[in-house]
């Protein structure tokens, strides 16, 4: 770990003067981050702790949605009571993640911007694309378990591996962000990550030095609210596939999907093809199958993680299935 | 059998005596001693074989707080590697000899600096250039020679009986083959050291499961005499057999201080031991079985091929699970390896039935499928009279007791008949069973105890407590002895000054060192009997409260003790003929219950009933303790543990906690543990059997079993995970 400046501003303002030092970044429960560090996969010279800025905590928005400040722990954000209530799934995929001691310690904004789990990525004296582009990337020909299925590419297979980042995205969440120069701006949960294409060093569309200040969450959707993670072990364990399901049934019909795959790709999923397939349709084994069939038509895998196609897809039709046996329950 | 042991101190669940020290952070564990100590970090090898080309240093001894960079080039004079020794923990362990890689991962350089960040952050200015040559990875069946011998005393060939013949008259056969993975026992501690130099007199503080080897092993490796070293590892955070020997942590830091003529810790990252610590290795195992239709066994055949480290024989043997199991006409095996540029593949928890009590277990259970029997009736159908490898008498034999209990216990007779046809929701049920069987072996101990005028006991062995619970259970067996209070008692273990003992390992450290100890207060007894003014023999005398009585006749060790200066003993214990002449071995029987998702296959194991004939307990509580580890360990070797090695490099590719799956809390249920407390006259002086890795085996053959019940798979590549079941 090489020797860094520490820098604790007060303020937002303070914080983005202090982010343009020299290959400076913003560190929040750094459970992710100081790792990196350790392993020198992350090097900066300066580290911007964002603890001391306020940033709001929970607040209602004017369209009865929830505003979340970015400093917000997993764990408080997790056991919120309006989360609980009308965001369930949220709360659900974060208890999945991590450890408790984990989720004390990480936040909200910092959960979006954990890095990758490859191996390769990890381990500085294999090629990695993410890490040097150019290198190459050791995943494709060699051991691959945690490794996309979805929206790969030539240059990279690596997952993004946050629970809470893929409800969020079908959630519809939405992430306020000032740019270095102070700008403010709002960017989609689902846009938020990027696929690897031949850039796979850049992990999301925020530019440099930009702050994440808050999440919203738009108007409670109501319905059944239901994360399914499936994993090698029961608990701290990252996921190999898991959906974050939002599902209202009304009249027998589906009125409204949310769905989005952890696990899977380089960024939460949003699975658009499987929403569309289900639009108005009954909520029948045969249709939760067709939507997963459509929303992995597309997928590909070589190596050892070419399981996960079929797991993907089962794992759809459960949580599918699961969420509308307690809809029609309820 | 031993009836001076009434069971008021023997036996009780006494908490930890080290307990408070341990849950106070008061413990000093090896990197914990205040020692200014300068600190070393370890730069890694990035390939498996070949020479150093060049190596730079001079960025890295340029870094702020660095003191000095060790490589090959500069490095203390160190005997090359598995010199002075045949034993391989007393050979010698030198590192940093010459620019020679035989495994991925091998120190290359140390790098010392004031502070580990310093050091860390150092170490990655080291460059490296390699020659590299292709390295020899993974079993390779047509390459492999037989073993010198496999671990546990096997030898790597058994012939008893004819197997050709006993397999023609098999009318329902298996033939097998399995494989088990890479493993590491992952200690929570990784392994450090703290080395010092005085002169030509060493120290070293670090984690090891036995002393005197470590001993010996320091004095090959630097060339100097036994009695110029002193080692000590009062507290050792889990060893897992990782310990046994010495490793990259101590030797690097024990050269490092040499060239500093200052102390030096190293204490080796999580990362660094996936590659630079002690693994299991992968083995492919094949395995023939062949029964009678009305469920006889006829023939067994247990082959298997696996790798040793370039340097470092040591193979493992699962064929050790059939050597005592099961009666049959004729009973083969055969173990191969081959020398590989891989780690140090070494001894693991229950090496051999760790890996056999899944695999043979499972194909006992295919097997009885085939007859048509119930896996529990074919097993106590082929119950045996005398040790199936050898044809030896068993010691004790109460494995039908422990199955017959065992299934009681968990209703078995409820089990599902058929594979996949019980159901509760989306999740398939099944219930399994297996054995288990671990060798109970001895090693030679010795002891020294000095009861003072005072009254106050110290009791004296370079012994280990490697958290399994030794000093407890050694104050428990000196307390029973002589009628003293616990509190009364000093326990002192882990320096190699003491008397010498075999350490930890095998499950033999308990009945080892206990033993010594025993003997060791038997002796004392006889004196304080002589100067309590006693003309019997002290075995008649009652040693309770702090009171010698016989008949109406009592005296008060206070009254012995208090115008002396104090009285001492010795004890000392070897394997006798019982061990020669003798098959020795624990027993359990295991069964649990698992819920298989039918969309995500998923295991979840629900239940565990496990009952053990482990001889005399100690300690209800630690003991239960260790078998509860037991299945914890079952359970991850089962579903959970595997290294991926990259063939394209001879590294592991997942070598963290995260992504190296050890069964987590959740992961393990319920479990009912139960204890026959027979103690085992033939075994040692006070009963004992080995404990530490029983629970372990066979546990793993449950829930494989247990899975194919619940789902009609069987997985011959474990571990079990769910993508194998989709």
């Amino acid at each position: 770990m090489k020797p860094i400046e520490y820098i604790r501003p007060d303020s937002a303002d303070a914080a983005l003067d202090a982010i343009r030092a020299e290959n400076a970044k913003f560190i929040g429960g750094g459970t992710n981050l100081l790792d990196l560090m350790k392993l020198e996969v992350e090097t900066p010279d300066a580290l911007v702790d964002v603890h001391r800025l306020d940033m709001g905590g929970f607040s209602d928005t004017d369209g009865n949605g929830l505003r979340i400040g970015a400093e917000v722990t997993n764990t408080t954000l997790a056991n919120n009571s309006r989360v609980r209530k009308d965001y369930r799934v949220l709360s659900e995929a974060l208890l999945s993640g991590a450890t408790v001691q984990l989720r004390n310690r990480a936040t909200t904004g910092g959960n979006f911007l954990q890095r990758t789990r490859c191996y390769y990525f990890m381990d500085t004296t294999r090629p990695c694309n993410k890490r040097e582009p150019g290198s190459g990337c050791a995943a494709l020909n060699g051991p691959s378990r945690i490794h996309a299925i979805l929206g790969t590419s030539a240059h990279c297979i690596a997952t993004h591996p946050s629970d809470m980042a893929v409800a969020m995205a079908a959630l519809d969440a939405k992430i306020h962000t000032r740019k270095a120069d102070g700008a403010s701006r709002t960017v989609a949960a689902t846009e938020l990550h990027r696929l690897p294409g031949d850039t796979p060093q850049i992990d999301t569309v925020l530019e440099d030095g930009e702050l994440i200040e808050a999440v919203t969450l738009p108007a409670p959707l109501g319905g059944t609210h239901l994360y399914r993670k499936v994993r090698d072990r029961s608990s701290y364990a990252f996921a190999l596939v898991s959906a974050a399901i939002v599902l209202r049934i009304a009249d027998g019909k589906i009125e409204t999907t949310r769905l989005a795959l952890g696990g899977v790709a380089h960024k939460p999923w949003r699975a658009e093809k499987a929403e569309a397939r289900l639009a108005g349709q009954a909520p029948t084994e045969e249709n939760f199958q067709a939507a997963a069939e459509a929303e992995l038509a597309d997928a590909r895998a070589e190596g050892s993680h070419a399981f996960k196609i079929e797991l993907a897809k089962r794992t759809i039709v459960a949580a599918l299935r699961e969420a509308a046996d307690r809809e029609n329950a309820a | 059998m031993n009836d001076i042991i009434k069971g008021k101190w023997i036996g009780k669940p006494l908490d930890r005596v080290d307990g408070p020290l341990k849950v106070s952070g008061a413990a000093t564990y090896a990197a914990e001693h205040d020692i200014d100590a300068a600190i070393g970090f370890i730069v890694e090898a990035t390939i498996a074989k070949g020479t150093i080309a060049s190596i730079e240093t001079a960025n890295a001894e340029a870094a702020k707080g660095v003191i000095a960079v060790l490589t090959y080039e500069n490095a203390p004079k160190m005997a090359p590697w598995g010199d002075g020794a045949d034993d391989r923990f007393e050979q010698s362990h030198g590192v940093l000899v010459d620019g020679t890689i035989r495994h991925y991962g091998q120190p290359v350089a140390l790098v010392i600096a004031e502070t580990l960040e310093q050091a860390r952050h150092a170490a990655s200015l080291v460059a490296v250039t390699y020659d590299e040559q292709a390295p020899a990875l993974g079993v390779d069946r047509a390459d492999s020679e037989l073993a010198e011998g496999l671990d546990g005393g096997f030898e790597p060939t058994n012939r008893r009986g004819d197997f050709d013949r006993a397999w023609a008259e098999s009318d329902l056969t298996v033939d097998l083959n399995y494989t088990t993975p890479h493993m590491i026992p992952a200690a929570m501690e990784p392994h450090s050291a703290i080395a010092e130099w005085d002169g030509e007199r060493l120290t070293v503080r670090n984690s090891l499961q036995v002393i005197a080897s470590g001993v010996a092993c320091l004095a090959n490796t630097f060339g100097i005499d036994e009695e110029n070293i002193r080692v000590l590892s009062p507290y050792i955070g889990g060893g897992f057999g990782s310990k046994l020997g010495q490793h990259y942590d101590t030797i690097l830091a024990a050269a490092g201080a040499k060239k500093l003529n200052r102390p030096v810790k190293v204490v080796q990252t999580r990362r660094n031991l996936f590659h630079a610590g002690p693994h299991r290795a992968r083995i492919e195992q094949r395995i023939r079985l062949g029964a009678t239709r009305d469920g006889t066994l006829k023939a067994v055949n247990f082959e298997t091929w696996s790798t040793q480290a370039i340097g470092y024989f040591y193979t493992e043997g699962p064929m050790a699970s059939a050597a005592s199991a099961y009666r049959c006409d004729a009973l083969h095996w055969t173990g191969k390896t081959r020398q590989a540029n891989e780690t140090l593949n070494d001894s693991m928890r229950a090496p051999g039935e760790a890996l056999g009590g899944v695999t043979f277990e499972a194909a006992i259970d295919e097997l009885a499928e085939k007859v048509g029997m119930d896996p529990l009736e074919f097993r106590l159908k082929n119950e045996p009279t005398e040790d199936p490898a050898s044809g030896k008498p068993f010691a004790t034999r109460d494995l039908v007791e422990c199955m017959k209990r065992g299934a009681d216990e968990f209703g078995w007779a409820d089990r599902p008949k058929e594979p996949r046809s019980r159901r509760e929701g989306r999740k398939l049920i099944g219930y399994g069973m297996a054995s288990a069987i671990r060798g109970n072996m001895m090693q030679e101990g010795s002891c020294r105890i000095d009861l003072s005028a005072g009254g106050h006991l110290t009791v004296k062995m370079d012994m280990t407590d490697i958290g399994t619970g030794t000093y407890t259970i050694l104050t428990q067996i000196a307390a029973e002895a002589l009628g003293l209070h616990p509190d009364d008692i000093t326990v002192d273990l882990a320096d190699s000054d003491n008397p010498a003992t075999a350490g930890s390992g095998g499950s033999f450290g308990a009945g080892t060192s206990g033993s010594a100890l025993w003997n060791a207060c038997i002796a004392l007894r006889e004196k304080l009997a002589r100067a309590g003014g006693f003309n019997i023999d002290p075995d008649e005398i009652d040693f309770d409260e702090g009171t010698m009585q016989a008949g109406d006749r009592a005296v008060a060790l206070a009254d012995v003790l208090k115008d002396s200066d104090g009285f001492s003993a010795e004890g000392s214990i070897k394997p006798g003929e019982e061990h020669e002449d003798y098959v020795q071995n624990s027993y359990g029987a295991h069964f649990c219950e698992v819920a298989v998702d039918m969309d995500s296959c998923e295991i979840e194991v629900r239940r565990f009933v496990s009952v053990f004939s482990a001889g005399r307990i100690l300690n209800r509580k630690t003991a239960h303790s260790q078998c509860l580890g037991g299945l914890v360990w079952g359970i991850g070797g089962a579903i959970r543990e595997e290294l991926w090695m990259d063939e394209r490099t001879g590294g592991y590719v997942n070598r963290d906690l995260a992504e190296y799956h050890v069964a987590v809390n959740r992961d393990v249920p319920k479990c009912d543990i139960i204890f026959l407390e027979n103690p085992d006259p033939k075994s040692n002086p006070i009963g004992t059997k080995g404990i530490g890795e029983l629970a372990l085996c066979g546990a793993g053959g449950a829930v494989v079993n247990a899975i194919y019940n619940a789902t009609g798979k069987r997985v011959y590549d474990l571990p079990v995970t769910l993508d194998k079941l989709l």
